[in-house]
């Protein structure tokens, strides 16, 4: 425990509990996490805050994301410089938001992000068919995937643009029965 | 509307943003300021009317955020011209308006930018000065009441603004470096504020709150450290997606409300009575009688919880019925009804709560088939999931509900053979009927037949007739649910609606097995009381026999009471203790059938399917055994229904509530194993409800039901007169009645006597009904109230379309 604690200094400890949905234990655990990710490249000295990003591709290799279809687009809507390169704040942020307790609104925001391919604010019917493509591994025919896309364009956008701004988004998914249970990664 | 809270959201940074480039501005102005101040003050002695526009503008600055924030439209040219006028002006600053004084503030913002303005530097002089010493008196002056509530205001946002910070949509360095600005900020004002003699308890306030703060953040730290089996679940959810991991975090729940249950019946019964009570053997209801000494220590016995088990604090009838016990005075059998009183109050609070959270956090689901496709598209991803078989298992599954909704979509099914289906769903519900009440009619017959054996001589009585009741409830809750599964089959519906069927059918076989049960045990229980009636009138008859004859021989008044062996003493059957016994019998083999069917219906099958799968002529995984699936309702229905008898038995085995403690804790790690060692994900999951107050309103249910005997109990049997805390009393409530009367001042009597008046409880009801319904008329409005908005809103847009396709 005693040189763990040469990790963060005290005041970086507290201010991360105040911008995030951790306690302490967990932040650390999730440095300890980053660390292992690549060994060389990040310090285990955080106290003077080094400049350290780590690529896409090692985080999505984590067994968290590893399955899952959206790996990419959640790395990038994390990052900074939207390539998908994180720092560990930004890596805190990712698991905050996916934390169990990060509020609905929070979460919607995020998962907008996530959804939005092509960002450009808005989920248009091209976002859409790479979300069905993706979470159908494309086993649905195109002529499926155009009707799903249309009705899913029809029930959720109120302002009849044919695509799903965050209003309507935020609309249909703080409806959403299992959007809290689904939307969220144990660290 | 929540695009333009985004956009409001947006502004805030940006002010934030303004501020933070001030404060910076601030900081050198600042420092130079001090500088000035270790000389002699010569600004402040120049000229009286620039001294007092320095202290308005000090105001100013105060103030100066506020009025930003609201006026940051106006334009950069509008200030400029300002700053123009009030240069002019200044000599007269501290006589102007409002408004003036607003504008002047952006002006001092505005040459705060240009970077030399001399007033600035006296400004923030004056602000620093003000904040950090004390002596300063003119200073101190020119902080008038609105200015500190000014202040007071910003200081507070800053400080919602750092409680609410981690769920702003910022990047993680931004929000660290606005925490940082923002926590400077309050470090900087706070000591501004406060006055005279109120500055020293403000500032203790501060440093309480920031104490409070701190503590409560270790505390937090501290409770969610100490929450258990958080890796084990999500091993489970990564394995098996969120759906089974919801019975794993609703064990655990419960293992937390048990644990708090468990405190109270332990420390305020158990523990008392143990330590400071009799010791076993003093008085008979602590002592085995003479004539089951013999077998008292056998395990067969001992497994029948019968011997030195039914004597001990596991059950009611070891309690003595002593007003106060030991040096502490401690007040036992009021204790014991309160704390079994408490239980239910509790249960019902946190049960509550717990449905009132999970409601509030949304999901309610809605219109169900409004948002059909968005929600498959949206939210059927698992982000749990972390693992490749169970990963493949969800795509696979996400594509066919896709493909069945789509189906649905295009051709709403047709309907062939209607009749044939009708007759065999009616067939179907008959089946189930009869299964239902053929259940009954057999628990209610082993009950009576146990009876029979209770009569006979215990040495003859085979294993079987022994536990024949719990053995038989526990089979029939084993073989029901399967059976009704198959019969399910008749009936053709979709999975979900089978789902719903299936489990309200399970749950209509439980609670009516368990009132089967439940009745039978009160029919005994009037047996009981009728024999205890002889046998309590026998004993007193042989007792004033007794005290006759003593006197009359010794010719005394002062009789000693008669020398027994507490063993010898006859006693009455004790009904309570039974009761408990019976509930603790049933948990046990409920236990029992539980863990072998994992055992066997799991690890066994799994075994024999993964090496005989070597040497077998089809395939065994694939094909017909293959693995197990978990059983996520009918294990959720298991629970709570054990729960329930806990409930229930409680009351009459204080020792329910440890031993249930114990199964939870085991049965946590035993599925835990289980699931993981022996299972398979689900090829298709359906939820029986999509949100999980589903559960929670069952459980509810049953926390009603399983209180209504207790209270029954507790209000209108009579209590044994040679056992538990309450022999002695005409009713088990009159111990309460008796502390109003002996302990409490005698006007809390006659409020009381007031309050028990039909005459006040009959309106007290009608306003509670009134209450009732005018709350449900005002929620009622407030639906209505949002439906009108929804449509509205689809019609504003709707409008809006209109508008462009004309233009």
């Amino acid at each position: 425990m005693g040189n763990k604690q040469t990790i963060f200094t005290d005041e970086q400890l507290d201010a991360y509990q105040d911008c995030t949905f951790f306690t302490r234990k967990e932040i650390l655990r999730l440095h300890g996490r980053y660390h292992e990710l690549a060994p060389h490249l990040v310090p285990m000295d955080y106290t003077n805050e080094p400049d350290c990003k780590l690529p896409l591709a090692l985080i999505v290799d984590m067994p968290e994301l590893k399955e899952n279809p959206f790996r990419n687009r959640i790395v990038e809507s994390f990052s900074e410089d939207g390539m998908g390169n994180l720092s560990f704040n930004e890596f805190v942020d990712m698991f905050s938001v996916l934390s169990e307790t990060a509020p609905r609104e929070l979460k919607a925001i995020y998962a907008f992000k996530i959804y939005d391919f092509n960002v450009d604010n808005y989920l248009c019917k091209e976002d859409l068919e790479k979300t069905l493509n993706r979470l159908t591994k494309e086993e649905l025919t195109p002529e499926e995937v155009d009707l799903v896309c249309e009705k899913t364009i029809d029930e959720a956008d109120l302002d009849g643009d044919n695509k799903l701004s965050y209003s309507d988004f935020e609309n249909m998914i703080s409806r959403a029965p299992d959007f809290l249970s689904t939307f969220h990664i144990r660290i | 509307n929540r695009k333009a809270k985004v956009k409001r959201k947006a502004k805030r940074v940006s002010d934030d943003d303004d501020e933070e480039e001030e404060e910076e501005d601030e900081k050198p102005s600042k420092r130079r300021g001090q500088r000035r101040r270790t000389k002699p003050q010569d600004s402040d002695e120049d000229d009286e009317g620039d001294k007092k526009s320095v202290a308005s503008k000090a105001s100013k600055v105060s103030g100066k955020k506020g009025a930003k924030t609201s006026r940051k439209e106006e334009s950069e040219e509008e200030d400029e011209e300002d700053e123009r006028v009030s240069k002019k002006k200044r000599g007269k600053a501290a006589s102007k308006k409002e408004k003036e004084e607003q504008n002047n503030d952006k002006k001092g913002k505005a040459s705060g930018k240009d970077g030399d303005n001399k007033d600035k530097k006296k400004k923030k002089n004056a602000n620093s000065s003000s904040s950090s010493s004390e002596n300063d008196d003119d200073d101190e002056d020119s902080l008038s009441e609105g200015e500190i509530a000014a202040l007071m205001e910003q200081v507070e946002e800053k400080k919602k603004l750092i409680s609410t910070i981690r769920s702003k949509p910022w990047r993680m360095k931004k929000r660290l470096l606005v925490l940082k600005e923002a926590q400077q900020f309050v470090e900087k004002f706070e000591g501004a504020l406060g006055k005279g003699k109120g500055r020293r308890l403000y500032a203790f306030k501060v440093m309480m709150t920031k104490k409070l703060i701190k503590f409560n953040r270790d505390f937090e730290n501290f409770k969610t450290a100490c929450i258990p089996w958080e890796r084990k679940i999500k091993e489970v959810e990564s394995h098996f997606g969120s759906s089974v991991a919801s019975y794993f975090l609703f064990l655990r729940w419960m293992y937390g409300l048990n644990l708090i249950l468990f405190g109270f019946m332990f420390g305020l019964v158990v523990l008392p009575e143990v330590l400071m009570g009799l010791p076993y053997g003093s008085i008979p209801r602590k002592t085995v009688p003479r004539d089951e000494q013999d077998t008292a220590m056998d395990y067969s016995v001992l497994s029948d919880f019968g011997g030195y088990c039914k004597y001990s604090v596991l059950f009611y009838g070891f309690y003595n019925s002593d007003r106060t016990i030991g040096v502490l005075k401690f007040r036992l059998p009021l204790s014991y009804l309160l704390t079994s009183v408490g239980i239910f109050g509790y249960s019902l609070l946190v049960v509550i709560r717990t449905m009132a959270r999970n409601a509030n956090e949304g999901g309610d689901g809605g219109d169900e088939g409004e948002f059909n496709f968005s929600w498959k598209m949206f939210t059927s991803w698992d982000y749990l999931i972390g693992n490749p078989e169970t990963a493949d298992n969800k795509y696979a599954s996400i594509t066919t509900s896709f493909k069945e909704s789509i189906v649905d979509e295009q051709e709403n099914q047709k309907d062939e053979n209607i009749h044939l289906r009708r007759f065999l769903r009616i067939s179907a519900n008959v089946l189930i009927l009869c299964c239902l009440g053929g259940s009954g009619y057999l628990i209610y017959f082993v009950v009576k037949r146990s009876q029979d054996f209770a009569k006979m001589d215990p040495k003859k009585l085979t294993w079987l007739q022994n536990n024949e009741v719990e053995f038989v409830m526990s089979l029939l809750g084993l073989v029901c649910p399967p059976l009704f599964e198959t019969i399910a089959e008749l009936e053709d519906y979709h999975p979900r609606i089978a789902l719903k069927w299936q489990l309200g059918r399970i749950f209509a076989l439980f609670l009516g097995n368990l009132y089967t049960f439940l009745f039978a045990l009160f029919d005994e229980v009037t047996a009981k009381l009728e024999t205890e009636k002889s046998i309590k009138n026998a004993t007193e008859w042989a007792l004033s026999e007794y005290y006759a004859n003593y006197t009359s021989f010794y010719n005394t008044t002062d009789v000693p009471p008669p020398n027994v062996n507490p063993a010898d003493v006859i006693r009455g059957p004790c009904w309570e203790s039974a009761v408990g016994r019976e509930f603790v019998k049933l948990i046990v083999s409920d236990v029992q059938v539980t863990y072998l069917t994992i055992l066997i219906g799991d690890f066994a099958r799994a075994v024999i399917v993964r090496f005989l799968n070597y040497c077998w002529c089809w395939d065994l995984e694939a094909g017909f055994p293959s693995y197990g699936e978990f059983d996520i309702s009918g294990n959720v229905l298991g629970l709570i229904f054990n729960q329930g008898m806990i409930w229930m038995g409680a009351f009459y085995a204080p020792g329910l509530v440890g031993m249930n403690v114990l199964r939870l804790l085991s049965s946590m790690y035993y599925q835990c194993w289980a699931v993981m060692a022996c299972n398979v994900p689900h090829e298709r999951v359906f939820k029986a409800s999509r949100s999980n107050n589903f559960y929670m309103g069952l459980l509810l249910l049953i926390l009603f039901l399983s209180m209504l005997p207790v209270v029954y109990s507790m209000m209108t049997l009579s209590p044994s007169f040679d056992c538990g805390p309450f022999s002695g009393q005409e009713k088990m409530y009159d111990v309460v009645i008796e502390t109003i009367d002996q302990d409490l001042p005698a006007f809390m009597g006659t409020i009381f006597s007031y309050a028990s008046n039909p005459g006040l409880i009959m309106p007290a009801i009608l306003l509670m009904m009134l209450a009732i319904y005018y709350l449900n008329t005002v929620s009622k409005g407030y639906q209505q109230a949002n439906t009108d908005l929804k449509k509205k809103m689809q019609l504003v847009s709707m409008s809006s379309i209109l508008l462009l396709s004309f233009f």
